[in-house]
């Protein structure tokens, strides 16, 4: 072995971007996302966060230590996996069930495939999906947001015990008073009822749903922040958006009355967080740029035609988990040729 | 001592080879249940393994059946193993095999229409059956009697065994009962995706995730004493 | 053998193969019938069980119960008689008066058809219970079909009368969304498990649109003792 002068490829310039730095960032642009949530669900909302962000946590530091690859928590992806999750559920989603999904998310979605960066899918909607096909009643049980003495006391389903069915909430939001309450998020209503709420109020989270994703308004401005930062594909979270719009459109030419507008389209259900913080998962998304608006074209069109013709009101995780699975194809197809080859 | 599992690795690895006829040892029997067991190690026979182990009782009534099929056709094809020229030789195995699984069938009927109802094609699937076939070709047509009866009977209740360990456990998480009886009180929460069919996928990938992880456990352990890398099964 | 398997496939063994494939053919046949034989009655018996318990399930208070026949021109014919078809069963009540007639509908739900035995009570015209007998719902949803105490609410006095023409029901049994029932033919369907709801009132209507003509007109079959 010679020693002596070091020989390298390009680049030789590096701008010290670390794994850790971006994750980060992305925490910082879901903490008033998070804090929304506690402000509109209360206390509720604060434990179901802290329990997801606590699993996932605990999770990740428990296999890094058994497979041996040192701590991978101080990465913070954890943090991050565990938090979208708690985002996406109902805020009176019983803690126990909110823990199994988050170590299900770590465990199946990431740290079975090898840990950060060999993930398939984005494991906070692989923790979702467990849940929503174990748990289907409690994760459609909705509860009201600003109710009064939010932040005294919990959602009576939230400390169920574990292994236990949730309790019962109906009488809890009957105490409450609530005039119009319906017990439908805006989709539901949408889809079964044909009745389209308001634009203003999901722009502004004014309405029932999950935890983070009632204010469509609030997640547009943090996603925002982070594509400004660089921290995220810009081009996902649009061609999200624009697929579904693009989908939506000629239904809703076709008769108003029956299918919901564009505008109801992006505004409603998790299309909103999922399109900015859950398509431009890292690893699980394309490489390639004109990949990534394939994706993000493929999935907003799929959200609409599963909230559309399937048979669950909401279909952004379903169509993500389904944009992941094709991710690598989509890489590999869209390869850019090669400067000065055929 | 410790070359023990290495002179019994080898003797599994050729075991599919054997022109000779076997003595019967304890191995004959343990062999199907462990080192071979259809399920866990040879990953045969997944159809069954995932589609009727969504309780107990579904997966003892598919394991006891194949067991009844795997014996007795065993013991057929062992009998006229001399008689059954090789050309012909698969579409006796089968004509056998699907014979008895049609025993099988009735019997089922017989016993319990429910049974019958919830196992569904499966009971009739087992014709198809490739541990069925596998150990016809590989061991009954070779073996005698006597030691065809007792490696089928390891092999089955290794098959019976494994569809016990993913229907327990999906029964209990998904139905909260064992056997029909109940485990946690009305109040459990099933986990409903457990006796839907992904639940078979993440049950069976549970128990491999297992067992690989006991292997691996005793290599480690192999090479600690001896100092020399030894097979890994 | 081993030696003699290895030296032989210059001749093709023609009468071994035939003579094995015929011995193993005919054991074959001969096992099968006899399992036929020994298990047919066994079998017979736990259907005859099941339906009688299913029957009695739907038509709580009945002690006996006599099966009839639909045939494919719409006459009722006591099953004894050979006839092919539809089967209903009548069940009675100790006295000897006609309870209710069991009978079966499907109806295409969420994963696949939802069949169901509804009790049709002919006196008032109406369905006075429901069992369901074969679904692919999912758990959770599905088996509210049995369970929701409101939702079996629907099925303890669902119309279903005989329009004047006597040939179809005056009105078509329909599911309709949670909370908008208004008339007695009518089923509000259970929240969050609408389509499961819908197979039910499909399956309602397909049972009585068939064989409630049939009953009323042919009455006295049915109520006539044996």
């Amino acid at each position: 072995m010679t020693r002596g002068i070091e020989i390298r490829t390009s680049p030789h310039l590096k701008r010290v971007v670390t794994v850790d730095k971006i994750m980060r960032t992305v925490v910082l642009a879901l903490l008033p996302i998070a804090a929304f949530a506690v402000w509109q669900f209360g206390l509720s909302a604060l434990l179901l966060l802290v329990t997801t962000t606590g699993v996932a946590v605990l999770t990740e530091w428990w296999f890094a230590r058994a497979s041996g690859r040192g701590n991978t928590v101080a990465d913070w992806s954890a943090v991050i996996t565990g938090l979208l999750l708690g985002l996406t559920l109902p805020p009176g989603f019983p803690l126990w069930m909110a823990a199994v999904a988050a170590f299900v998310g770590i465990a199946l979605g990431k740290a079975l495939f090898g840990g950060l960066g060999y993930n398939v899918m984005n494991p906070a909607l692989v923790g979702r999906a467990f849940v929503q096909a174990a748990f289907p009643v409690a994760i459609t049980t909705w509860t009201p947001a600003f109710a009064p003495g939010r932040f005294t006391e919990v959602i009576p389903s939230t400390l169920t015990a574990p292994f236990m069915q949730p309790i019962a909430v109906d009488d809890w939001i009957a105490g409450l008073n609530l005039d119009g309450w319906s017990g439908a998020t805006p989709l539901a209503l949408q889809k079964f009822e044909h009745i389209e709420t308001p634009i203003l109020d999901s722009f502004t989270g004014m309405i029932a749903g999950s935890a983070g994703e009632t204010s469509a308004l609030l997640i547009l401005i943090c996603g925002l922040w982070l594509a400004w930062q660089r921290m995220l594909d810009w081009r996902i979270p649009v061609s999200v958006m624009a697929g579904a719009v693009l989908m939506a459109l000629p239904f809703w030419l076709l008769d108003p009355s029956l299918y919901p507008s564009p505008w109801f389209v992006l505004c409603s259900g998790g299309l909103m967080l999922a399109a900015w913080f859950m398509a431009s998962d890292m690893v699980a998304s394309p490489v390639t740029a004109k990949g990534v608006v394939i994706y993000g074209l493929f999935i907003g069109a799929l959200t609409v035609i599963i909230r559309l013709f399937g048979g669950l009101p909401e279909g952004v995780m379903y169509a993500i988990l389904l944009g992941n699975a094709v991710g690598p194809l989509i890489s590999s197809w869209t390869q850019p040729r090669v400067y000065g080859a055929k | 001592m410790a070359e023990a599992p290495q002179d019994r690795a080898t003797a599994a690895a050729s075991a599919p080879l054997l022109t000779q006829e076997e003595t019967l040892t304890a191995d004959t029997f343990i062999r199907g249940l462990w080192q071979e067991n259809p399920v866990f190690v040879m990953l045969l026979g997944m159809c069954p393994v995932l589609a009727v182990t969504n309780s107990t009782i579904n997966a003892l009534g598919m394991g006891l059946s194949t067991t009844f099929v795997l014996v007795f056709s065993g013991i057929l094809i062992s009998l006229l193993r001399h008689w059954i020229p090789k050309q012909v030789r698969i579409a006796s195995y089968i004509v056998i095999i699907a014979t008895f699984v049609t025993l099988v069938d009735y019997a089922i009927q017989a016993i319990s229409l429910e049974l019958y109802a919830a196992l569904g094609a499966f009971i009739q699937l087992i014709v198809v059956n490739c541990i069925i076939l596998g150990r016809a070709e590989a061991y009954a047509s070779k073996q005698r009697v006597l030691t065809t009866i007792v490696n089928s009977l390891g092999t089955g209740i290794g098959f019976t065994l494994a569809l016990l360990a993913l229907g327990t456990v999906r029964e209990i998480l998904g139905n909260g009962t064992i056997l029909g009886i109940s485990l946690f009180g009305p109040d459990f929460q099933p986990w409903l995706i457990m006796i839907l069919p992904p639940g078979g996928f993440f049950v069976l990938g549970a128990w491999l995730l297992y067992f690989n992880w006991l292997r691996l456990n005793r290599l480690r352990r192999v090479t600690t004493f001896t100092g020399a890398p030894a097979d890994a099964r | 053998m081993h030696v003699e398997l290895q030296t032989q496939p210059t001749a093709t063994p023609v009468w071994p193969m035939l003579r094995t494939l015929g011995v193993i053919a005919t054991l074959s046949g001969l096992l099968v019938v006899l399992a036929d034989q020994i298990t047919q009655p066994m079998i017979a018996e736990k259907q005859r069980l099941l339906t009688e318990q299913l029957v009695f399930q739907v038509i709580p208070g009945a002690v006996t119960k006599r099966d009839f026949i639909i045939t494919a021109d719409g006459r009722l014919e006591a099953t004894a008689s050979g006839a092919s078809g539809e089967p209903i069963y009548a069940a009675y009540t100790a006295a000897g008066q006609l309870q209710a007639v069991a009978i079966v509908g499907s109806g295409g739900g969420y994963a696949g058809p939802v069949q169901v035995m509804f009790a049709y009570d002919p006196s008032c015209q109406c369905i006075v219970g429901s069992q369901v007998l074969k679904s692919n719902e999912t758990p959770g949803f599905g088996d509210k079909l049995d369970t929701d105490p409101a939702f079996r609410e629907n099925f303890r006095a669902l119309e279903a009368r005989v329009d004047t023409a006597g040939t179809a029901l005056a009105n078509p049994i329909v599911t309709v969304k949670h909370g908008t029932k208004t008339a007695p033919w009518q089923i509000d369907a259970i929240t969050g498990a609408t389509i499961s709801s819908r197979a039910m009132g499909k399956a309602a209507n397909q049972a009585a649109q068939r064989a409630a003509p049939v009953i009323q007109r042919d009455l006295a079959k049915l109520t006539q003792p044996n």
